[in-house]
C-alpha cells in the first residue's frame, strides 16, 4: 500500500519515537516533537504507539491514498478533509482508495501528527524511521516530503472510524506558555539579578524555531559573573569549553536570546546553559507558533518528577478512553 | 581539576571534569564513561563523553536521579585508577587551505566577523603571531590533533592540537553564527579545530576544506562502509596541505571508490606524550608513514 504526495506542505517529515543511542556521535534522538500527540494518533488508528507517522508543521500536505486506510490527525488544530469534506481532529476516520486527504488552515498549535493504519513503512535506520534532516538520515530519503513522493505504508489492522480522544485529554500550552525549567548546568555564570529577570520576563518565540531548537526573544539581556576565560572556551562570557547539550537545555549565546534544544538537537557546543526544560513540558514546545508569548517557570527536581508522573497518568487515561 | 555534577532537567546528569580544556580532563571523562558503559546501569540510554566533560541520559522512571548521581560518584572514584592510555588510530586528512568555497562563504558573512577586512586565516594568523597565511598553514598542519569529542552534528570531530599550550592556535567564534558552512570545512573555535561533516550553520573560523568525506548516511563511501561516521574520541588527525589539483583528483577518486584513506593503528599514552611532545609526535608520524 502506498500514499502519494500531491503537495508536501511546508515541512512534513516521517517521525516515530526516535533513535536513542547515537547522541555521543552527534546523531540526535529525532522523533515527534509532541510525543503524546504522536502516540495518540497511532492508538486512534489501531497502530502501536511508536509507529511512524507524518509530522506536518503549520500547513498540512495533500495525500492521495492508493488503498483504504484509517487515519487520525492529532496535535495542532489542523482540520483534515477527505475529498474536500471536513473531518474531526483527534478522531479516527476512513480514507478510501483513490480519495485525497488535505487540510484546512491551521487554527491552533504548530505541529499536526497524521497517523495512517499500518504506519509509514520507510526503512529503519539505526533503530528508527524518524527523519534527521540535518544529517540526511532516516525517514523518506533523509528529507522532508516533496510532491511526487510515494510513501510506503505497512500492513496492519485498521481501527474503525469515530474513535475519539476527549477534549480534556488533549494537552495544549496555556497563554502565555509556561515552560517549567530545572536550573542547573552553568546557571552560576549569570548574576543573581539576571537569574531573577530570566524567570520574570515574558519572552516570545522567535521565527528561528524548528526541530533543532526554539529561540526566544524579548527578555532583558543576561548579565554575567566576571571571570578569567578558562583555557579553550573562548573569550565571550557565554562561552564554555565545548560540551554535550542535554535535550531541553536552555543556552543563551552572548546573553541575549535563549535557545531551547529539541528532538533534533545539536549534541554539543560552546555556549553556557542555564538549565533544562523538564521532560514533561517538551511536547508543549513543539506546539508553539512564532511570536507566542512564553515564560520560564523555575521548578525543583521533585516538581519535575511529579510533572513527569502526571504526564504518564494523562497518557494512561488517554489509552483507557479508547 | 575538580569534578562538578549537575542535573540537566530530569533526564540528564552533566559532569564537568574540569572547567578548562586539557588532555588530562579528556582522559578523566573518557575513563569514567568507559566504566559507566561497562556497568550497564539499568535506565541509562545515552553515554556521551565530551572534551572536558560528559553527559549521561537516563530514564527517571527506571532509575531515580539521586540514585543515578550516586552511581556516577562511586564510578568516578573507581575510574581514577585507570591509566590515560588509549588504543587509537592516526589518520591523514588532506586539506586545501584558503579554498574558493569557504572563501565565498566567509565573504558572505563578513559583517558577523571580528575583523571584516581580513579573511579568517589572516585574522587568526595575526592574533596568534604567525607569519601570514604560510606561517599559519605551517603551524596548523605541523603537529597532529587529538579527537577529544564527536558531536554538534553527525560525526563532527572536535580536535585538540598536540603541542604545548603556548603553541596552540586560539581563535574566537564568529560574533554571530553563520547560517551556512560548506560541507567538509576545516574550522576552528576557541582552542578546537573541527571538520564540518554536513553543510549547515556554524560559528567557527573557516580555514580550508578537505576532499575526504567523514560522514555518509548511505554508507557507500569505501572508508565509511562499516559505520557512517569516521571519527571516534581518541583518534589522531594529521593535516596534509594540498593544492587545487590534488584536491580535484582526490574528489574524483572518492567518487570512483578508489580513494584509500591513510590510517594506522597506534596506542596513545598521555604520560609518554607529555614527557616529550615533539619527540612523541615524530614517532606517530613514523607510524603513519610506515617508517
Amino acid at each position: 500500500m502506498a500514499v502519494k504526495v500531491i503537495k508536501p506542505g511546508l515541512s512534513t517529515t516521517v517521525q516515530d519515537l526516535g533513535r536513542p543511542g547515537y547522541y555521543n556521535i552527534g546523531i540526535p534522538l529525532s522523533g515527534g516533537m509532541d510525543r503524546l500527540a504522536l502516540k495518540a494518533a497511532n492508538l486512534l488508528v489501531g497502530n502501536k504507539e511508536g509507529a511512524a507517522v507524518l509530522e506536518a508543521v503549520f500547513m498540512g500536505p495533500e495525500l492521495k491514498f492508493m488503498e483504504d486506510a484509517t487515519v487520525a490527525v492529532t496535535g495542532a488544530e489542523l482540520p483534515p478533509k477527505v475529498n474536500g469534506e471536513p473531518r474531526e481532529t483527534w478522531t479516527s476516520f476512513k480514507v478510501k482508495k483513490g480519495q485525497t486527504l488535505s487540510f484546512d488552515f491551521l487554527k491552533k498549535g504548530a505541529r499536526a501528527y497524521i497517523a495512517i493504519s499500518g504506519g509509514i513503512d520507510v526503512p529503519v535506520v539505526l533503530g528508527s524511521r524518524s527523519t534527521y534532516t540535518l544529517g540526511a538520515l532516516g525517514g523518506y530519503k533523509g528529507r522532508k516530503l516533496e510532491a511526487g513522493d510515494k510513501l510506503p505504508v505497512g500492513k496492519g489492522r485498521a481501527a474503525k472510524e469515530g474513535r475519539t480522544i476527549p477534549e480534556k485529554l488533549r494537552r495544549m500550552a496555556s497563554a502565555p506558555a509556561e515552560l517549567r525549567m530545572l536550573p542547573g548546568l552553568y546557571y552560576h555564570r549569570m548574576t543573581a539579578e539576571a537569574g531573577k529577570h530570566f524567570f520574570e520576563d515574558t519572552w516570545k518565540v522567535a521565527p528561528e524555531a524548528d526541530r533543532i531548537g526554539y529561540r526566544f526573544k524579548g527578555g532583558r539581556p543576561i548579565e554575567f559573573v566576571p571571570r578569567e576565560p578558562p583555557f579553550g572556551a573562548g573569550s565571550d562570557p557565554s562561552n564554555i569549553v565545548d560540551a554535550c547539550y542535554p535535550y531541553g537545555s536552555v543556552q543563551i549565546p552572548s546573553g541575549t536570546e535563549p535557545i531551547v534544544l529539541h528532538r533534533d538537537a545539536v549534541s554539543g557546543g560552546g555556549y553556557f546553559m542555564v538549565g533544562a526544560v523538564i521532560s514533561a513540558d517538551m511536547d508543549l514546545i513543539g506546539q508553539l507558533q512564532p511570536h507566542t508569548p512564553a515564560r520560564f517557570v523555575e521548578v525543583t527536581m521533585a516538581q519535575a518528577l511529579k510533572a513527569r508522573k502526571d504526564q504518564t497518568r494523562l497518557y494512561e487515561k488517554l489509552k483507557s478512553a479508547l | 581539576m575538580k569534578t562538578r555534577y549537575s542535573y540537566g532537567g530530569d533526564e540528564h546528569i552533566f559532569v564537568e571534569c574540569d572547567e578548562e580544556m586539557s588532555l588530562e580532563a579528556f582522559f578523566k571523562s573518557l575513563s569514567i564513561t568507559t566504566v559507566v558503559k561497562k556497568a550497564r546501569i539499568k535506565g541509562v540510554t545515552e553515554i556521551c563523553p565530551a572534551n572536558a566533560s560528559f553527559q549521561i541520559k537516563f530514564d527517571p522512571d527506571v532509575i531515580k536521579p539521586t540514585a543515578m548521581l550516586k552511581e556516577l560518584k562511586a564510578i568516578e572514584k573507581q575510574a581514577a585508577k585507570g591509566k590515560p592510555v588509549i588504543k587509537s588510530r592516526i589518520i591523514e586528512i588532506p586539506v586545501l587551505y584558503n579554498d574558493p568555497w569557504t572563501h565565498e562563504t566567509l565573504m558572505r558573512f563578513r559583517e558577523r566577523h571580528q575583523d571584516p577586512k581580513s579573511t579568517d586565516i589572516e585574522y587568526t594568523a595575526r592574533i596568534n603571531n604567525l607569519d601570514g597565511v604560510d606561517g599559519f598553514v605551517k603551524a596548523h598542519s605541523g603537529a597532529p590533533w587529538f579527537v577529544s569529542m564527536v558531536g554538534f552534528v553527525a560525526g563532527l570531530p572536535f580536535l585538540y592540537q598536540m603541542v604545548d599550550r603556548q603553541r596552540q592556535i586560539q581563535s574566537p567564534k564568529y560574533l554571530r553564527p553563520r547560517t551556512d558552512t560548506p560541507k567538509l570545512t576545516v574550522g576552528h573555535g576557541g582552542c578546537f579545530g573541527c571538520i564540518y561533516s554536513v553543510r549547515g550553520a556554524g560559528g567557527y573560523q573557516m580555514f580550508g576544506i578537505t576532499p575526504v568525506p567523514i560522514y555518509d548516511p548511505n554508507q557507500r563511501i569505501k572508508h565509511l562502509r562499516d559505520f557512517m561516521c569516521l571519527f571516534k574520541p581518541g583518534d589522531i588527525v594529521k593535516w596534509k596541505p594540498i593544492g587545487r589539483e590534488e584536491y580535484d583528483e582526490t574528489v574524483a577518486a572518492v567518487d570512483k571508490g578508489k580513494f584509500n584513506l591513510k590510517m594506522k593503528d597506534v596506542t596513545f599514552d598521555l604520560a609518554e606524550f607529555q614527557k616529550d611532545m615533539d619527540g612523541y609526535n615524530a614517532k606517530l608520524m613514523g607510524v603513519l608513514n610506515g617508517r
